[in-house]
């Protein structure tokens, strides 16, 4: 049996390399994941009022603009941050 | 065995490939879980009392099954919109 750290610690080798993408993959899957669970956290408290049994049209609209306006929010910030900074540096 | 020089075999490696997987998908399972618990505990159940009554439970499935649902529209409402960030770079 190999040992594990050994087996990582070579990094030119042909099979590491294609664990190194799959570990990548899973990592950037895992990472949407997360964000997901985090969105549907606070989009739930924000559109759902009552569980039916299903969800009406407005709240689909609510949760689906609730998710792009986030997005929208933290593009918004990030871009206004990185302005700040380089006027910052000037 | 067919072990690569200093490496895993092929076959240690789609084990290991797939152990990564299952960890991963419990995870998930397990988050989804945690937030569906703290979410339909704070919507149904109001005033706690010393049963949960059978209006409790029906409102508790109700809101996994919703919870759910939002779950998988929230996801793809997301990967269309990275989607369309791609197509705008």
């Amino acid at each position: 049996m190999t040992d594990f750290g050994d087996s990582f610690g070579t990094g030119d080798k042909a099979g590491d390399k294609e664990l190194q993408e799959f570990l990548m993959v899973e990592k950037q899957k895992a990472q949407f994941n997360a964000q997901i669970h985090e969105f549907n956290d606070f989009c739930w408290e924000k559109c759902v009022d009552k569980a039916g049994s299903k969800l009406d049209g407005r709240t689909e609209t609510c949760l689906t603009n609730c998710v792009d306006r986030f997005i929208d929010v933290s593009l918004l910030i990030t871009n206004r941050f990185a302005q700040l900074l380089q006027k910052n540096a000037n | 065995m067919d072990s690569l020089p200093g490496g895993l075999s092929g076959a240690q490696k789609d084990e290991l490939m797939d152990q990564v997987k299952q960890q991963i998908a419990v995870a998930n399972a397990q988050e989804l879980l945690t937030k569906m618990t703290e979410k339909c505990f704070k919507k149904c159940i109001t005033k706690p009392g010393t049963s949960l009554d059978s209006s409790e439970q029906k409102c508790i499935a109700m809101c996994m099954d919703r919870y759910m649902d939002s779950w998988n529209l929230v996801s793809r409402t997301y990967s269309q919109r990275l989607q369309r960030e791609r197509h705008n770079m």
